[in-house]
């Protein structure tokens, strides 16, 4: 998948960063000198308390970054699961917070149940589930070299929060040996 | 050196107006470009300049009124029922030939319609920002990076021209990230003077007026015959567009801002047929790019639009009765797919091989 077009939807509760997980992603794009786009939600669902967003990692240039169709899916909540989980396209990447998420119908197959929270929680690193995930999909997708991945985490975490930095690269490595 | 950063289209405005030399924002909260205005309000202070949120957005465009006539650069920004309410403001300002940027970071309309992309504004920002006789450069961004690039121009174009300009952007590039390259900073005390400012004259000079309302007929006339030949160079002169595999097509596809990257992402799954399809991306929406469609030997066009068909009416004064001009498009927030797009595409295709 490595250097396939590569159209993600992250989607979740609003305040699990969701829309942070899939800016990393974007980033990482980015810095490996891809086209790249990132769409979020921002409508009436938000304020319901679920959130979600667009990655579009391309080698041409991107039309809509509304991704109707994903190959990748990250969800974090059983909402966001079960609503787009449909749209998935055939053979396509699906990756969700096992703790948070039980599928009540058959998956298909490829689908990878990830502990997130529960993984996060007892490492020392909770609220990060949302890079475990991102280090999990990482693991399966390679859509960027390893070390761009971090540099992607340096790019996104704020100055003024600086010691998240190392926690959320101890979250991607959480992500990847739970899926490698 | 600058390198690539990811930035909200919102913010890109933002950040290049400040590289623009932009030390004055006066604004309101709407969905969906607040981004913008609390990014100036993050920056602008650490500057040395003046981030104000006003009381209204009636309130937001006299202050720009204000702010330009002593001669700065300054810039507001709303959503559409925002703007709306900005028109009379806009129209002072033309009307006593001030420079200042207005974005339209567009949602769905009428009324207070929806928090959604739309480009329903578009006969609003080309025909009438509000009242009287007048037009000003609309410039219609379609990337992050046009984002900037279009707001630093818009500074120069409206200093130059001395008019107000508005970048018509809509709710899906004001919010979605890309990768951007920001323009190099200007230093404000660098730009050139501006003479007619009124800006304290330390009684050296005679003192300047700024003013929009002309009691003497002919001294109105007068003021409306100049600034009309100031738009004829401004047509003559700052046309923007791009045209993509127009040279061959048979079917030109036209459009603008978000709904030419989706279009364009339709042309080529139209190629990939083997249809030769184009499109034309207008990227100042007044003046408009007439001739781009006129040196088409196309034999159809079709625009393809975020409203229920506003552009198409430019297209069939510049194709005239050249070629048939038929419309696609999907307003309240909804965007279309370049699959859609692609069905309109073959329908006319096989309309003309028939």
């Amino acid at each position: 998948m490595f250097d396939q077009k590569m159209e993600a939807v992250f989607a979740g509760f609003g305040g699990q960063g969701v829309l942070f997980a899939g800016k990393v992603v974007a980033y990482a794009g980015l810095l490996a000198g891809r086209e790249v786009s990132w769409l979020p939600s921002y409508g009436p669902e938000m304020r319901g308390g679920t959130a979600n967003c667009s990655v579009t990692l391309s080698d041409d240039p991107i039309g809509s970054p509304l991704v109707l169709a994903p190959n990748v899916l990250v969800a974090m909540n059983q909402p966001s699961f079960d609503k787009f989980l449909p749209d998935v396209v055939p053979g396509g990447l699906i990756l969700f917070d096992e703790t948070l998420i039980c599928p009540t119908s058959s998956l298909p197959e490829g689908a990878l149940a990830i502990p997130a929270t529960k993984m996060a929680e007892d490492a020392g690193l909770a609220g990060i589930s949302n890079i475990v995930l991102v280090g999990a999909l990482w693991e399966k997708a390679r859509f960027c070299e390893r070390d761009v991945l971090d540099r992607a985490i340096d790019k996104c975490v704020s100055a003024s929060r600086a010691a998240l930095v190392e926690k959320n690269k101890q979250a991607i490595m959480l992500g990847i040996e739970a899926t490698s | 050196m600058s390198e690539k950063t990811l930035m909200k289209g919102n913010e890109a405005i933002a950040e290049a107006a400040l590289r623009a030399g932009c030390r004055h924002f006066f604004g309101y909260p709407i969905t969906p470009q607040t981004e913008l205005a609390a990014y100036m309000s993050r920056k602008m202070p650490k500057m040395g300049g003046t981030y104000l949120q006003a009381e209204s957005e009636i309130a937001a465009i006299n202050m720009l009124y204000g702010a330009a006539a002593a001669g700065v650069r300054a810039m507001t920004s709303s959503s559409s029922p925002g703007i709306s309410l900005k028109t009379e403001g806009i129209s002072y300002m033309a009307g006593a030939d001030l420079p200042g940027v207005i974005v339209n970071v567009q949602r769905g309309g009428p009324g207070l319609g929806s928090i959604q992309p739309s480009q329903s504004d578009y006969f609003q920002a080309t025909r009438a920002m509000g009242h009287g006789d007048f037009y000003l450069p609309v410039l219609a961004p379609s990337t992050v990076q046009e984002m900037a690039d279009l707001t630093y121009i818009a500074f120069d174009m409206a200093d130059a021209y001395r008019t107000p300009v508005v970048i018509l952007a809509d709710g899906m590039l004001g919010q979605m990230m890309e990768p951007v390259l920001m323009p190099d900073a200007i230093d404000p005390a660098s730009l050139p003077a501006k003479p007619w400012a009124t800006c304290g004259h330390g009684g050296e000079r005679p003192h300047n007026i700024v003013n929009s309302l002309h009691l003497e007929p002919q001294r109105l006339y007068e003021d409306n015959v100049r600034r009309f030949a100031m738009y004829e160079r401004l047509a003559r002169d700052e046309v923007r567009v791009e045209t993509y595999r127009t040279e061959d097509a048979d079917i030109v596809l036209a459009a603008f801002g978000a709904a030419a990257r989706i279009a364009r992402s339709a042309v080529n799954a139209a190629r990939d047929r083997g249809i030769k399809a184009g499109l034309i991306r207008p990227i100042t929406l007044w003046p408009y790019p007439t001739e781009a469609f006129r040196a088409c030997d196309a034999r159809a066009f079709l625009t393809v639009e975020l409203n229920m068909g506003q552009m198409v009416e430019d297209v069939r004064l510049a194709v005239g009765d050249a070629a048939p001009v038929s419309f696609f498009g999907r307003c309240g927030g909804i965007l279309p797919t370049p699959d859609e797009i692609l069905s309109e595409i073959e329908d006319i295709a096989e309309r003309l091989g028939e």
